[in-house]
């Protein structure tokens, strides 16, 4: 975490008060509170009454996601509209409307380079664009990098008047973003993925838009999501959100990084690197020949932590469906790595890492001829 | 050494893995799942491979302070297990799938993507105690008569034994579970397994019967004369006495049993407890787990069931089956069946059980 975060974080804990409350102390911290909001609300390009603090960012999604369908299910809208490759809390909300609601969900595929499709999207607001309930795109990919025209989708949906969410959890304070220009109705971020604290999410939901709850009850924030407000979080959330994160000096490790791994591994193979525009932090690459639950072991070995798609409940990896929607086969995409850089990244890191890898790669292709 | 260690979940590979990081070794948890649709909870003894099992493990992994990964074995547990024990079943047999996990998973799936990942060998809860010896480590019982599983482990080779270290051999359950409540392990009072992990039900007629389907057929007594019918022939067990349905009682009102399954004609054969009784059998496939059996007739023991009795016997191998000869009868034994040779503690080798004689 940002340290000033923790600082932060530490003086509202050893505050009593409950933001809600009328006495002084609960005005204390709600004072607090807000001038968080009105920070974020700055960074956010929104207003800060359109935020809504949840306990996560797959709070934020679910609310989002499952709150438009129903307002406008409620105006003969049943359709649901998202990408291939959203995060699993944008695509299981969306099945399960679909299993246990009645919606109709239709995912937009991707281009090999990991972007939206467009043209397909268009096709289908052109012949159905006044059935779609809502459209949900991430703003950038968490396991790519990739950046999403939100822009244009958001320009196609108008035409239609269907309102747009976009998973920003990825982008927030990496690449520029506002909320205002972009022209969504909804969006959501997370606190931990700026180096702010865990359990703490935003929906940014524009004003005078008012969405069925999930939580019911003290109605805190705007009716739509109750629950006492987390102040200590909040606070963090802000001052991580206000703490510049050395964006060009990620994006130019990156570059030494990919282009070394390239070098030392000739027949490995970024994805989605052709895309216009990345995250400058995430890095994902297929090895071929390896198995990834095999690399990060060997790479875990030697203090070096990597990630793969995503595991089921049992834990066991699966194939990443981001990866499978850009072209691969179920065994391209088990060969395949995703590397984050952050603010605390070294060269001499990437250095290490660049070193260490043809014998990883040797010994996982070795493993896997078992 | 670097270590990988299996962990289901329960308290013994939890406090193998716990011993074996504590005597000094690089070890790595690992957790296998069995199981392509894992069920969510975990019932009494019944079955592992669940959500909750793998949540253990994790959570042990944590509390002993090692990595911890999940592998993906379904597919080889499928096919080399729970296939077999279908086909085997189709085809008369009893056969014993912890032995065949044993076999192809454990100590052949996983030590060799182990050994290929540069690890020394596999740790597993196993009770079970390796000597090293002038022709290498050999398999001996472990302490623990009760909990001893060498039987399952019978059909491990020298190689895979080299690979094979099991840390609970020396000690009793009782205090493996004090021990794991002392070094902190959540699953110290986990109850154990017992049952079939892949058959959550606990009833295997019925698992078998939803699998292989279920064809009436004819029960015959020795002489060939039908006395009633069946109602799918894998469901019945040597030796089985009760639950045949006979209508015709024997002349002199004993109880008649399950002498043979015979699958190709579906016809389940009875008689008499002395009809049961067997003297030799001989095994095919044998495996060593030591020096090779030679064709000279040897004194030893053959245990022919996972906590059955050591039984006296005299055993050779003639270059094809592996031949015991017991020294007092036996009241039934199913073919498909392991019979593993013992020289005292230890484990000589084993084969599967072709045939039986009187
Ligand atoms: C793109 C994306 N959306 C949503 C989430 C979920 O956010 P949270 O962890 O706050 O629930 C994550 C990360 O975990 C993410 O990467």
């Amino acid at each position: 975490m940002v340290s000033g975060a923790i600082e932060a974080m530490r003086t509202q804990l050893e505050k009593l008060g409950n933001p809600s409350s009328l006495h002084t102390q609960g005005r204390e911290v709600r004072k607090e509170l807000e001038l968080a909001r009105e920070q974020l609300a700055k960074v956010i390009g929104c207003h800060a009454s359109e935020i809504i603090f949840t306990g996560s960012g797959t709070e934020a999604n679910n609310t989002a996601i499952k709150g438009l369908y129903w307002k406008n299910r409620a105006l003969g809208r049943n359709l649901v509209v998202i990408s291939a490759i959203e995060h699993h809390a944008i695509l299981d909300p969306a099945h399960w409307l679909h299993d246990h609601d009645g919606a109709e969900v239709v995912s937009i595929g991707v281009t090999k380079s990991g972007v939206v499709d467009l043209d397909a999207l268009k096709v289908l607001i052109d012949n159905r664009g006044d059935e779609i309930a809502v459209i949900s795109v991430m703003h950038s990919n968490n396991e790519t990098g990739v950046i999403q025209p939100i822009a244009q989708i958001v320009a196609m949906a108008n035409v239609a008047s269907i309102p747009v969410h976009s998973d920003c959890v990825q982008s927030f304070c990496k690449v520029p973003l506002s909320f205002a220009e972009l022209g969504l109705t909804a969006m959501t971020l997370s606190a931990h993925k700026i180096g702010g604290p865990l359990g703490i999410g935003i929906l940014v939901l524009k004003r005078g838009i008012d969405i069925p709850a999930i939580l019911h009850g003290g109605g805190q924030e705007r009716d739509i999501r109750s629950g006492t407000l987390n102040a200590p979080s909040i606070v963090g959330f802000a001052v991580a959100a206000t703490s510049s994160i050395p964006v060009a000096e990620i994006a130019e490790l990156r570059e030494e990084f990919t282009s070394g791994v390239l070098a030392e591994i000739p027949d490995a193979f970024l994805n989605g690197d052709s895309a216009q525009e990345h995250l400058p932090g995430i890095v994902n690459i297929t090895f071929p020949g390896t198995e990834s639950d095999t690399l990060l072991l060997l790479l875990d070995s030697k203090g070096i932590s990597a990630s793969t798609g995503s595991a089921c409940t049992a834990g066991v990896q699966r194939p990443s469906h981001v990866l499978l929607a850009m072209g691969h086969n179920d065994k391209s995409a088990r060969s395949s790595l995703r590397f984050s850089l952050g603010a605390t990244t070294t060269r001499d890191e990437i250095k290490k890492v660049i070193e260490l890898l043809p014998s990883v790669i040797e010994q996982a292709r070795t493993a896997n001829l078992r | 050494m670097k270590l990988i260690a299996a962990m289901s979940g329960g308290v013994d590979s939890a406090v193998a893995a716990a011993r074996a990081a504590e005597a000094g070794h690089e070890v790595t948890g690992v957790h296998l799942a069995l199981a392509a649709n894992p069920q969510k909870y975990r019932s009494g003894a019944r079955g592992c491979c669940t959500i909750e099992d793998s949540h253990d493990a994790r959570r042990a992994a944590d509390v002993v302070g090692i990595p911890f990964y999940i592998w993906d074995m379904a597919e080889e547990f499928h096919q080399g297990v729970v296939e077999n024990f279908l086909s085997e079943y189709a085809s008369g047999r009893t056969p014993n799938p912890c032995l065949r996990c044993n076999e192809k998973i454990k100590f052949a799936a996983v030590l060799d993507r182990a050994r290929a990942m540069g690890f020394d060998g596999v740790v597993t809860g196993h009770y079970a105690i390796t000597r090293e010896g002038s022709t290498g480590k050999t398999l001996h019982r472990a302490i623990d008569n009760s909990k001893d599983q060498s039987y399952v482990l019978a059909v491990l080779t020298i190689e895979q034994i080299a690979g094979a270290i099991f840390p609970l051999g020396d000690t009793e359950k009782v205090d493996i579970r004090k021990e794991a409540a002392e070094r902190g392990l959540y699953v110290a009072n986990k109850p154990d397994s017992h049952d079939i992990c892949f058959v959550p039900s606990g009833n295997n007629a019925s698992w078998l019967h939803d699998r292989l389907g279920s064809e009436v057929g004819p029960i015959v007594d020795q002489s060939g004369t039908k006395i009633g019918e069946h109602k799918g022939a894998y469901t019945y067990t040597i030796g089985q006495r009760k639950g045949l349905g006979l209508s015709v009682p024997t002349e002199d009102g004993s109880p008649r049993f399950v002498l043979k399954i015979e699958p190709k004609t579906n016809t389940v054969v009875v008689g008499s407890r002395e009809e049961l009784a067997i003297t030799k059998m001989f095994g095919e496939k044998p495996v060593w787990c030591g020096p090779e059996v030679t064709d000279k007739p040897t004194q030893g023991f053959v245990q022919i069931r996972a906590h059955g009795q050591a039984l006296p016997c005299e055993y050779f191998y003639d270059g094809n089956q592996l031949v015991a000869t017991l020294e007092k009868p036996l009241l039934g034994l199913a073919t498909g069946q392991a019979m593993v040779i013992y020289d005292g503690d230890r484990v000589v080798g084993s084969a599967t059980v072709s045939e039986t004689l009187a």
